[in-house]
């Protein structure tokens, strides 16, 4: 059971705090989208063994969705950050570039 | 025979007697007895049966790893069946049944199953119970259910309590023998939070019991001494009787305290789980001594070796007057040495090294005990007790050399180190070729959340077995650990290890087969997993069809699948299969290893969540007047319901027929509190909202309602309601009972996530309003006569919503209406509801006004053709499936589903509708029936076109009436279609248009 910390209200706390939502910077297709770049958004996600972004709702906290970077393999948790963003931050990214050598955020996408 | 020796005995008062049953007899034990020791001392050495071929079998271990002594403890709502009698402590009064046998235990008829035993090989039951089909159910089914399982399921409600509990620590240390006790006092001298957990009662674990010196002290009076020593420290805690079950990801630990079960009884909670978070984690917990691959290895009275030196040792219990002593090891020359000392014959020690043992085989020489060399055992002979044993060559082919008389045999395979806790996070293990065993690979621990690793192995559990080096093991560890949390050696007062001398030992020398070249014979009586009985033979039979991954390997023949999930059967049992494919064993590797450690018991995991306390139940403010007037409750989410009002015996479809009349023809009451209320607040509320709904909601009008649909982003239909606009910036969006919850967090990941610069605020308010409905032609009347004013159409027409007083309470009044009839909703604080509950009825009174329940309520929206969530929909449905277009705003360029609802299959014309259903003969349709088409499908099935969505009897219309979904329905008003029923029949329906009742809608609008 993971411990996460919410960047929102600042608590670390058990998993059954927090509700996982898939996978993060997912880009929204509508109405005059093409059937692949719309289905591309709304079934087809990425399942690295490694770094993964994905969304957490600290939902029997604060509520608040944020984003995580975490390891599917070893589970370690680079960081947290807000959800208000499109892309992970500089900091986070080098961080786990110096973690992971060779690891870029593009390697995975 | 087995007895009680007349001196010794660590772990027993012999002041203290305790009486027991065991199938009914009575025995009597000591304090401190485990069940298995007390039967042993009472010569009861056949415990149970195997599973398969119902073998007898008695005891092999005397800890957590015995496979074979699973007895049923207790009756009646403390009956609990697969206990091991090894761990369970003995009481006065315990009542113990074997289990697995039939019709008792000495004379068993499936025992039959052995002497057929070789037409039941590996993979029996896949190859054989295959065809025909037809059979499964009526004949191989009810035979293998008969045939299965160990004990039986309890049937009587568990009569004791459970609970959970939460801790936190630095250092949590698993295992309290003197690696663990090492380990917890290196860590606590650093300054870390210690928590030390033992599975057993006592203290020590192997080290009282094997011996040896360190310092100045006896292994047992040092062990005392560092409990003594913990004990006293104000940073450590130490839990007896609880197992560390499992490791999980971060440092999370379930920890199962047994309270009570050794004192039946005891005020307070029988189990507790513990769920702990540790920052590092120390798995003191030890290894277990491998058995020997002989014929006839699970004759009762062939023992794990080191099984014996326990019982002779701590229970003054001998297994046997003559014992036989076999090995691969200088550790059960230990055993040799100890029954010796208790004055018990040792006929010979058989080694199955050419060169033999160190140091401790010379002990054994010298006080006289035969030692036979290169030598191991042929097959042992007796049935339900060993009477002898024919000796051979380990070499050879198991030519009797000779048969030596014995009632016990002590086996040693070597040991394996407890890896299990080790390896639950993704510790990774190393084959160590010299003491053939895997061991944690201390460079490839679990990792925790910051990436570092957060397990250390200590002592036997790190594959150290000399004392020395076990304690320097353990004390590092215990070092390591309050480091990696933080808290330095050299701050603290760590105390320099004492002085450990260690006899020399020959290494062991791995023996897989006994002898080496047995023949066919010899290995299909030789068991590695007693309690499934998997033999040397099976698992090279499945080798030999191919399952060579030793998952598949132990899937095939059940090898290590028992409640001791293979604790002693898994390292021979690769061995062999490694044999078998002529792969070295680390090539072939383990099975993984999984919590629980030993199986722990449902009520623990359950904690408190049972009965009264599994799921808090949500009231309305009028809950209490419900159920003091007989309603009957219907479960809606957390919430009850009144589904009706029976009244002095009316049957509930009475009840409810009386209501809708009532609602229909006069007035009615209906408590709506639990209808989701979510205030969305803010200057761009309007702009959101009209991306949650299907149809426009920025351009209704402050003092309005209107009613929506929310689809998910793939374009199903999620929930619907209607929405009240309270001024410019703030609107109550209403939702489904169930859907509150949910609704609200798919407005707050939306908002959250992809919207985040939208000024809006959101709030599920679904609490704080009581809401009542006042439903029928005479709603107005009764709300009038409390005050209300300007309740006609002209000023307060249909989807209106007014703030008035009604019965001098402050109330805000939605016109909508979910029936058909003229309809007010009243919302109060949920404070007043009711008393607002009350003037209703009273104001009511004179017109016969009554409550209505969920089922009127459900009744007559069908009557209506209103949909409902969860009825017409299923999570595969859009609104356009429902005739809901006229929901679905043309205008807006967006909304949440707009995209998905254009996909190909979503505009597919043979999607199925939304139709009315009219039985032909006015009965009611089946709920969920299909209607069935003309032929059959690929599987032969028949062809479905439709299927009933809502059906129910109209009290109204005196008739059957069902909504349902309909290939081209729409376009078929007034075929006739076959629905199929439940007993094979069919039944015959008109599609008819879904609105059954005042299909103008004249009524809501008056």
């Amino acid at each position: 059971m993971l411990i996460l910390t919410c960047p929102c209200c600042g608590v670390s706390a058990e998993e059954t705090e927090f509700h996982c939502g898939g996978e993060a910077h997912l880009k929204r297709f509508g109405p005059d989208s093409s059937d692949s770049d719309f289905e591309t958004y709304l079934f087809q996600r990425q399942n690295p063994r490694g770094v993964h972004f994905e969304r957490w709702r600290h939902v029997n906290g604060c509520g608040k969705w944020f984003h995580a970077a975490r390891c599917t393999q070893t589970l370690e948790i680079f960081g947290t950050y807000p959800a208000q963003t499109t892309e992970p931050p500089q900091a986070l990214r080098d961080r786990i570039a110096e973690k992971r050598p060779g690891w870029t955020q593009e390697s995975v996408s | 025979m087995s007895t009680r020796l007349a001196k010794g005995g660590r772990l027993i008062d012999r002041s203290k007697r305790l009486d027991f049953t065991f199938n009914g007899k009575q025995f009597s034990g000591q304090a401190g007895d485990t069940l298995a020791s007390a039967l042993l001392a009472n010569n009861q050495t056949l415990l149970g049966r195997s599973f398969k071929y119902h073998r007898p079998r008695g005891l092999i271990a005397s800890g957590s790893e015995e496979p074979n002594a699973l007895v049923g403890l207790g009756a009646g709502g403390s009956f609990e069946p697969n206990q091991r009698a090894t761990t369970q402590e003995l009481f006065s009064g315990l009542s113990a049944q074997s289990q697995n046998h039939w019709p008792s235990l000495d004379f068993d008829i499936g025992a039959v199953n052995a002497r057929v035993s070789q037409f039941f090989p590996a993979g029996f039951y896949y190859k054989t119970f295959q065809w025909p089909r037809a059979f499964w159910k009526h004949l191989y089914e009810p035979i293998i259910r008969q045939s299965a399982g160990l004990g039986r399921a309890p049937t009587a409600r568990d009569a004791d309590r459970y609970e959970h509990f939460y801790a936190f620590t630095d250092v949590l240390v698993i295992g309290g023998g003197i690696a663990g006790l090492t380990a917890a006092r290196a860590a606590a001298d650093s300054g870390a939070e210690v928590l030390v957990l033992e599975q057993s009662a006592d203290w020590g674990g192997r080290a009282p019991v094997d011996g040896g010196q360190i310092g100045d002290l006896e292994a047992e009076a040092h062990c005392a001494a560092l409990v003594a020593d913990l004990a006293a420290r104000p940073n450590v805690r130490m839990r007896n009787r609880m197992m560390g079950a499992g490791v999980y990801d971060h440092g999370y630990v379930l920890g199962y305290e047994r309270l009570s079960d050794h004192a039946p009884g005891t005020p307070g909670p029988r189990h507790r789980l513990w769920r702990i978070r540790a920052a590092q984690i120390i798995t003191a917990t030890g290894a277990i001594e491998r058995p020997i691959s002989f014929a006839g290895n699970d004759v009762p009275g062939v023992m794990l070796a080191s099984a014996i030196r326990d019982y002779v040792v701590n229970w003054a219990v001998s297994p046997g007057d003559r014992t036989l002593v076999v090995t691969n090891n200088d550790d059960a020359y230990r055993s040799a040495l100890t029954l010796h000392s208790a004055g018990l014959a040792v006929p010979a020690i058989l080694d199955a090294r050419p060169g033999g043992g160190g140091a401790l085989a010379a002990q054994a020489r010298a006080a006289g005990i035969r030692v036979e060399t290169g030598r191991g055992i042929a097959r042992v002979l007796g049935g339900k007790r060993v009477t002898a044993v024919a000796i051979c060559a380990q070499a050879g082919e198991g030519a009797v050399l000779e048969t030596i008389p014995c009632d016990a045999v002590a086996m040693s395979g070597g040991w394996s180190p407890v890896v299990h806790l080790w390896s639950h996070c993704g510790g990774k293990l190393t084959w160590d070729e010299a003491q053939a065993m895997f061991r944690p690979d201390a460079d490839r621990a679990a990792t925790g959340a910051d990436g570092l690793p957060f397990v250390i192995a200590a002592g036997a559990a790190d594959g150290e077995f000399g004392l020395a080096a076990l304690v320097a093991n353990a004390h590092q560890a215990g070092l390591q650990a309050a480091e990696r949390c933080g808290h330095s050696a050299r701050s603290g007062r760590a105390q320099p290890l004492p002085e450990i001398v260690d006899l020399p030992e020959a290494p062991i020398e791995p023996v897989w087969m006994m002898p080496q070249g047995a023949g066919s014979g010899l290995r299909a009586k030789a068991f590695l997993d007693y309690q499934n009985d998997v033999k040397v033979s099976d698992v090279q039979l499945a080798a030999q069809e191919g399952f060579e991954s030793v998952e598949h390997a132990k899937r095939y023949t059940t090898l290590g699948m028992a409640t001791d999930q293979g604790k002693l059967s898994n390292i021979n049992g690769l061995a062999v299969l490694a044999g078998s494919l002529n792969a070295p064993i680390p090539a072939v590797g383990t099975t993984t290893f999984r919590p629980p450690y030993t199986p722990i018991s449902m009520g623990a995991i359950a904690g408190e969540a049972r009965g009264d306390l599994f799921q808090p139940l949500r009231r309305t403010p009028m809950h209490d007047w419900h159920q003091a007037n007989g309603a009957q409750w219907e479960p809606v989410g957390h919430w009850r319901r009144p589904y009706c009002y029976p009244q002095d015996g009316e049957s509930h479809a009475e009840a409810v027929a009386r209501e809708i009349t009532q609602v229909r023809g006069g007035v009615g009451l209906l408590d709506a509190s639990t209808l989701g209320k979510i205030v969305v607040k803010g200057p761009d509320a309007g702009r959101f909202l009209d991306m949650l709904y299907t149809n426009m909601m920025s351009s209704l009008k402050p003092g309005k309602c209107r009613y929506g649909l929310m689809c998910s982003e793939n374009g199903f239909l999620i929930d619907d309601g209607v929405v009240a606009r309270w001024d410019d910036d703030t609107f109550l969006c209403h939702t489904t009972t169930g859907g509150a919850e949910r609704i609200h967090a798919h407005m707050e990941e939306w908002l959250q996530t992809e919207w985040w610069d939208w000024q809006v605020y959101t709030a599920n308010v679904t609490e704080h309003y009581a809401q009542i409905a006042v439903v029928g032609p005479k709603a107005r009347e009764v709300i009038e006569s409390l005050g209300a004013e300007g309740m006609e159409s002209q000023t307060f027409p249909f989807m209106a919503w007014a703030d008035r007083e009604v019965a001098g309470i402050k109330a805000r009044i939605y016109r909508i209406s979910f029936s058909g009839e003229l309809s007010y909703e009243i919302a109060v604080p949920a404070s007043q509801g009711q008393a607002l509950w009350d003037r209703l009825l009273e104001a009511g009174a004179p017109l016969g006004m009554m409550p209505y329940g969920t089922e009127a309520l459900h009744v007559m929206r069908a009557e209506k053709g209103f949909i409902m969530i969860g009825d017409e929909t299923d999570g595969t449905v859009i609104p356009q499936d429902l005739g809901l277009d006229w929901a679905i705003s043309k205008k807006k360029t967006d909304y949440l589903g707009k995209r998905a609802q254009a996909r190909s299959h979503m505009t597919d014309p043979n999607r199925w509708k939304l139709v009315g259903l009219e039985t032909l003969d006015g009965s009611v349709l089946p709920e969920g029936a299909y209607a069935l088409g003309a032929g059959v499908n690929a599987n032969g099935q028949a062809v479905t076109i439709g299927r009933v969505t809502s059906t129910y009897h109209s009290p109204t219309l005196g008739r059957g009436i069902a909504m349902g979904l309909v290939l081209n329905g729409p376009d078929r008003q007034g075929e006739v279609i076959e629905f199929g029923q439940l007993d094979g029949g069919r039944v015959s329906a008109r599609i008819v248009d879904p609105v059954f009742f005042d299909k103008d809608g004249e009524k809501q609008n008056v």
